[in-house]
């Protein structure tokens, strides 16, 4: 059992919980995840190691209330035991060698997932650009934390409530177009994002990190079903990933493959809510 | 004077169009009587060439002597000297070419039925309390990777030495393939469950959610005084064929699907794992975990069921008794028959696959007549999802992380034949160093492996 130390509510849908894992925390790298299963009926979810304390022995996890598990997930409070937590998975983040300055972009709650990344890299000494794009001012998630952890950070949002008025893709094509030069591009958050920053940073050969997130099952390297297409090839990314070049993903096969299981996952909400979500 | 029936005692089964239907185990076990009976039809040979056919030695006709008179749990102690797992091998190994090959009345007739014996023996004693004494301990200590069969058998000999035996399991529950692939009507989970807990009681020590090569390598356990290390991390990845289509959702390897169905229990509503309820299935491949895919894609509720096999009947890898249950439930065998492409619509999910006759030409290094394309002989079947079972590629975590643990051209561990891996204190067995094989083969290295271990920490001293 993995005691919950924390669990604070980032915004409407976003909770972070800070688990007690002394193995893990001490392993524990950016870009690694873990599997979580809540209770005996729950399924092995993915999550994406947000943050760690190797001297406390704990790892933080964010997490959005999106569909059962993680309903399931949310009815833990601090102080309750999740039923299993296994990693630290995938492999650790490989950053570009001697970079002076990267881009790291994250969309709502995978800022929690591109935080960590930019942390590592300003703690190199690298001139970190963060933008952090949200669809509003209410939902906007971990501010403080990217601020401390970045050269200079960029709130993005679709309505224009706080910050840059727009999308990511749009800020960051106005850094590169107004002279940055960025040695690589983090990009974390829903696929479609992820696609698009590619689609920006190709045409300038920005070497672009994507960290994907594909149906995935038993997380170890058992079941192949996190397998995606990169370059053409198949890559298991549980153990080969999550992170890829974004320019050799093919991001609308994931789209596809990510879809599967909709209709069940509604039926299941449906039936934890009683219709209401 | 021995039951000179030519014929094992039948044994009862579920009634296959109710079967084909749950989850429930197919074969039901014999009664006290029906064992009394099948066991006096032993000769008890003195030569025991029954012995010769089982990888893990059980005393055969020694149970069986026994189980012949009624003394059920003698003859379990017998078995249980070697074999910490009889309900599971009563039930999985493929016995016909193994013990029972060798059985003297299978010369005419059938053999003995040793396997439906030994699962007789272990499921009598069931909740019923041993006497076995708990081990003395030696004070060494000993880490096992991999809760499957291999690891199982390792540690339960190991514990039976005296050793302090820890075992890391990746998953959240301990039983490897017994508990992810070989599903509930074959294996119930209940009984893996219990003989596991019979481990435990010989003082094994499981640790869950560890995968070993991330969360501590296999120097680092070195570092927290176990003395050797055992792999038994099972097969690893699953093979696709590489041919167009495999990323069409309505495309599992067997791994995900029966993971799905058996250790997330994804049949069941109340669980939330996922799984797509199949009308039309094509299984490709012919081996016990493809028999297991359509067996199980029919009690999801399919409507057809195919299993597609590029070589024909008499080659066909699975255990007999599989091959038989699956055509009475309805499976369709399509033999001589390879898949060339797996075709979707525009939302990407599998609406057919089209395959292609095949004949047997020349026997190939595996002895085995190898399979010809006919030329022009493409045909389409309509599915909506398609299991691959076709074997799988050993997990690279441990080579990747451990200096001088090195492995085949095929990524297979190399071990020498006390199962000792190139590094010094590390041994290995199972699929992890054979590929995809049987349960009982892996159960047999971990014992040799257990036996080294014990040679190679006494040497030490």
């Amino acid at each position: 059992m993995y005691k919950i130390l924390r669990k604070e509510k980032l915004n409407e849908q976003c909770v972070l919980i800070e688990i007690d894992a002394p193995y893990i925390a001490r392993k524990a790298e950016p870009g690694q995840f873990v599997i979580i299963r809540s209770d005996e009926l729950g399924e092995r979810v993915p999550f994406t190691i947000s943050d760690y304390d190797r001297e406390k022995g704990s790892i933080v996890v964010i997490y959005q209330i999106i569909g059962a598990s993680t309903m399931r997930l949310a009815e833990l409070e601090e102080g309750d035991s999740i039923l299993d937590v296994a990693g630290p998975l995938g492999a650790a983040t490989e950053y570009v060698e001697n970079a002076k300055r990267v881009a790291v972009v994250g969309g709502g709650v995978g800022c929690a997932i591109a935080y960590p990344q930019a942390k590592k890299l300003f703690n190199m000494g690298v001139q970190v650009d963060m933008i952090a794009g949200f669809r509003s001012k209410d939902i906007i998630i971990l501010e403080n934390e990217m601020r401390a952890a970045c050269t200079e950070l960029h709130i993005c949002t679709d309505d224009g409530s706080c910050g840059f008025k727009g999308f990511v893709t749009d800020k960051l094509r106005e850094l590169i177009e107004g002279g940055a030069q960025y040695d690589e591009v983090i990009a974390i958050g829903p696929v479609p994002m992820m696609k698009f920053v590619c689609a920006v940073t190709k045409p300038y050969g920005i070497k672009t990190l994507v960290s994907l997130n594909p149906i995935m099952l038993d997380g170890t390297g058992m079941c192949g079903c996190c397998r995606v297409k990169v370059g053409g090839k198949t890559k298991y990314a549980c153990v080969e990933g999550p992170d890829f070049d974004g320019h050799e993903v093919d991001f609308d096969e994931l789209m596809r493959r990510n879809s599967t299981y909709k209709e069940q996952e509604a039926d299941h909400v449906c039936r934890l809510t009683g219709g209401v979500r | 004077m021995p039951n000179m029936d030519p014929c094992k005692t039948p044994i009862p089964e579920q009634e296959p169009a109710v079967r084909a239907r749950n989850f429930d185990e197919v074969t039901l076990g014999y009664t006290r009587e029906q064992a009394v009976q099948e066991a006096q039809r032993c000769l008890n040979c003195k030569n025991r060439p029954c012995m010769t056919g089982c990888p893990v030695g059980v005393r055969i006709p020694e149970f069986i002597a026994q189980a012949a008179q009624g003394n059920f749990e003698e003859a379990y102690k017998i078995i249980t000297s070697t074999n910490s797992l009889p309900a599971v091998c009563g039930r999985v190994c493929p016995q016909e070419r193994q013990c029972e090959s060798k059985c003297v009345r299978g010369i005419k007739g059938e053999p003995v039925g040793i396997g439906r014996l030994e699962r007789f023996c272990a499921d009598y004693m069931r909740g019923k309390q041993t006497t076995s004494a708990v081990p003395k301990p030696n004070g060494h200590k000993v880490a096992v990777i991999g809760a499957g069969p291999a690891g199982l058998t390792a540690a339960g000999d190991l514990a039976k030495l005296g050793y302090d035996v820890t075992v890391y399991e990746a998953f959240h529950t301990a039983g490897g393939v017994l508990m992810y692939g070989i599903p509930e009507f074959r294996l119930p989970k209940a009984i893996v469950a219990e003989e596991i807990e019979g481990l435990k009681k010989l003082g094994v020590k499981i640790m869950t959610n560890m995968v070993i090569g991330r969360v501590l390598s296999v120097d680092e356990l070195f570092g927290m005084d176990y003395e050797a290390v055992f792999i038994g991390s099972g097969a690893g990845l699953p093979r696709f064929m590489n041919i167009d289509g495999e990323d069409l959702v309505g495309v599992y390897s067997a791994n995900e699907f029966l993971t799905r169905i058996n250790l997330m229990k994804a049949y069941d509503d109340d669980h939330y794992t996922p799984i797509i309820r199949p009308k039309r299935v094509a299984v490709v491949g012919g081996g016990n975990v493809a028999m297991d895919s359509a067996r199980s894609a029919m009690r999801l509720g399919a409507e057809k069921v195919y299993i597609i096999y590029r070589r024909s009947m008499d080659e066909l890898p699975a255990r007999k008794e599989e091959v038989h249950h699956a055509g009475e439930e309805g499976i369709e065998f399509m033999l001589l028959t390879n898949p060339t492409r797996i075709l979707g619509d525009d939302k990407g999910r599998v609406t057919g696959i089209e395959c292609v006759k095949m004949e047997l030409g020349e026997p190939d290094a595996s002895g085995r007549r190898s399979p010809v394309e006919v030329e022009g002989s493409e045909f389409t079947v309509d599915v909506d999802t398609v299991i691959m079972a076709i074997g799988t590629s050993p997990n690279p975590l441990l080579t990747m992380t451990t200096p001088g643990l090195e492995k085949s051209s095929r990524g297979t561990l190399i071990v020498d034949e006390n199962e000792c891996t190139t590094k010094e204190g590390v041994f290995a067995g199972g699929d992890a160093v054979t590929g995809s094989a049987t349960v009982i083969l892996a159960m047999g290295a971990g014992k040799k492996a257990a036996a080294a271990i014990d040679s190679y920490i006494k040497s030490k001293q």
